[in-house]
């Protein structure tokens, strides 16, 4: 059978509507469910009441408005955003790296992250009501950035060209370094371990419209980036030497979707806490259905990833509540069986 | 477009790999650059290609190689690498949709000439049935083929080729390299290729570059470059060369035994 360059973008929409369908339906599905609350097919009829021109008979009342509006829905979008934004790093991460096992906490956005919020809990900034902006999420996204920058700038410095192992190698080293300097405040401020410890497993519990404004514009303004940078990651895949002679900045190129995955991680995961597994499984899930091709994968990984996470906060919220379990322990506890499953059946399919 | 080389020069830290050294390849010329292992071919090509710094100056008719942009410098070489980074999970169409990065737009579309030119590059090196398979898929020669075309996707008057054939047992050698002189009669291409088998080399190019330590011992047509002496004395190697008489080929044959030049090798 001969596939021409346009029968390849036809496959593209097909992949790319499958995943905005998935990512709709688990919004849909996250929307619905929940302990209180209106009847569960009674939400999708009161959300598509409030879009333009479409007016139906949900028999909702503001009080039930009211949950899934302002409680249900914010987390609902957070855990989009969230999972769509660490997934598609990952993607972009283990493109310019060449490397699958790399996800978006690589280079220190985590580790960063982390450590500004034991940083801000630690000082005792807790109190979001005497602050502008939220201290600890505020305080994580600075260290976060920061650290990736630490580790540009040293890899840089020691490797000459900012070549893929010597930035690889200088992340280790500073996630080492901001990962014993978290440690070592923690085990200094034994009162707020537990404090800490929420933060790290990552949350969605909570999430306000002001948590998604907040992080908004940094995540849209990766996501477009990384979306136009998504035919530069299919060169990254033939090494730095041939990418260049194809026509590729390699130095700059990279810099530009490391800076642009860094912000986008560092922006959710300063919110949601460190919430892992998404940011490395999911591009491989979408690689093994849909193949390896970047032009794809960044697209459908924003989308799975979003929807991903927002079913995985379902059963977290519904089967222990009212107390909650941690959304990355969820992700881990859903994901890595069918991840097994999936690679299994495509071992005995190759 | 033709190619000069004038006082080029490559170092590696302190080590002086290249010599300074000029060439000249005419538009829709062959020059075949050979030589020992570690002569300096490859650095030589990769300095053409921007991939290593280097003094001196390259210009391809009268563009300065060395002060374009790599996106600049990729619409005027293509370069088939001695061995090239071949994802096996990705397909034969999007493997030589690389060749169009040069041409990408703002938004990283396909454009409508991306496609067109692929679709010509595969029905021309005759891949069409491959289009949708793996690059893990395919045989050597087959992968040299798609190498070739993702070369030719660029639409680059030079194409540089470091030892196309070195993995390639000797009828898709000689395939490669017939498909190569074709492409160059059809395009105009100028075309620079390092090559081990001095025999091909001499078949195939025009003109010969011989290397040796960095420095070019040897320069003209395969007749004037490939005597036994010089490529006994070279390469070390007791060797007999004869020359077709029928269509003037170089045929360069190894024989037993050490080169009468160098006393330690035959003593030993």
């Amino acid at each position: 059978m001969t596939t021409s360059p346009s029968t390849h973008r036809t496959g593209d929409a097909v992949w790319l509507g499958a995943g905005a369908v998935f990512c709709l339906a688990a919004i849909l599905i996250g929307a619905s469910v929940g302990p209180a609350g209106p009847d569960w097919w009674r939400v999708p009829l009161v959300l598509a009441d409030h879009l333009p021109l479409i007016a139906l008979d949900h028999g909702v009342t503001d009080q039930e408005w009211n949950i899934v509006w302002k409680i249900r829905m914010p987390r609902v979008v957070l855990g989009a955003l969230v999972g769509g934004m660490l997934a598609m790093a990952g993607s972009a991460y283990q493109g310019v790296f060449r490397n699958p096992l790399v996800d978006p906490y690589l280079l220190g956005a985590a580790a960063g992250a982390g450590l500004g919020a034991t940083a801000a809990i630690t000082l005792g900034w807790g109190d979001a009501a005497a602050w502008p902006v939220n201290p600890i999420p505020a305080s994580a996204f600075i260290a976060s950035v920061g650290t990736v920058s630490l580790t540009y700038v040293l890899g840089g410095s020691f490797g000459g060209s900012r070549a893929g192992i010597t930035l690889v190698l200088a992340g280790v080293a500073v996630v080492s370094f901001a990962t014993a300097a978290q440690t070592f405040l923690m085990q200094r401020h034994l009162d707020v371990i537990r404090e800490v410890f929420q933060w790290i497993l990552g949350r969605l519990a909570g999430a306000t419209w002001d948590d998604i404004r907040l992080i908004g514009p940094y995540v849209a303004c990766s996501v477009v980036v990384l979306l136009l940078q998504r035919r530069h990651l299919d060169v990254f895949r033939v090494g730095d030497a041939e990418a260049e002679s194809l026509g590729l900045s390699v130095t700059r190129i990279r810099l530009v979707i490391v800076l642009a995955a860094t912000l986008g991680t560092a922006a959710v995961v300063s919110v949601s806490g460190l919430i892992g597994f998404v940011g490395l499984v999911v591009p491989h899930t979408v690689r093994l259905l849909a193949g390896a091709a970047y032009r794809r994968l960044i697209p459908l990984s924003l989308l799975v990833g979003a929807g991903f996470l927002v079913l995985a906060d379902v059963p977290g919220r519904m089967l222990t509540s009212p107390a909650e379990t941690p959304i990355g322990v969820v992700t881990a506890f859903l994901g890595a069986p069918f991840f097994l499953v999936l690679l299994r059946s495509r071992k005995m399919t190759a | 477009m033709n190619l000069r080389l004038e006082q080029v020069a490559v170092r590696y830290g302190r080590r002086e790999v290249v010599s300074p050294c000029d060439l000249m390849v005419d538009e829709g010329e062959w020059l075949g650059v050979i030589g020992p292992n570690g002569a300096g071919k490859s650095s030589l090509l990769k300095a053409i290609c921007g991939l290593v710094s280097c003094r001196g100056s390259v210009v391809a008719g009268d563009i300065d190689l060395l002060a374009l942009s790599p996106r600049d410098r990729a619409k005027v070489v293509a370069v088939v690498p001695q061995a090239p980074i071949v994802p096996d999970d990705m397909t034969v169409v999007d493997y030589v949709l690389l060749g169009r990065t040069a041409y990408a737009g703002r938004f990283g579309l396909t454009s409508r000439r991306d496609r067109a030119v692929v679709s010509g590059v595969v029905d021309e090196l005759d891949l069409g049935r491959f289009t949708g398979r793996r690059l893990g898929e395919l045989s050597g020669g087959e992968r040299q083929r798609v190498v070739l075309a993702r070369a030719l996707a660029q639409e680059a008057p030079i194409l540089v080729l470091d030892e196309p054939t070195s993995a390639l047992d000797i009828g898709h050698q000689q395939q490669a390299l017939e498909l190569v002189a074709r492409l160059r009669g059809e395009r105009r291409l100028t075309v620079l290729s390092a090559m081990h088998d001095l025999t091909l080399a001499g078949t195939y190019a025009d003109r010969l570059a011989l290397l040796d330590d960095g420095a070019v011992v040897a320069h003209g047509t395969p007749v004037e470059v490939l005597t036994a002496e010089r490529v006994g004395a070279v390469f070390r190697v007791c060797v007999s060369v004869d020359v077709d008489p029928d269509d003037g080929a170089v045929i360069v044959v190894p024989r037993r035994g050490f080169p009468a030049t160098d006393p330690s090798l035959a003593e030993a």
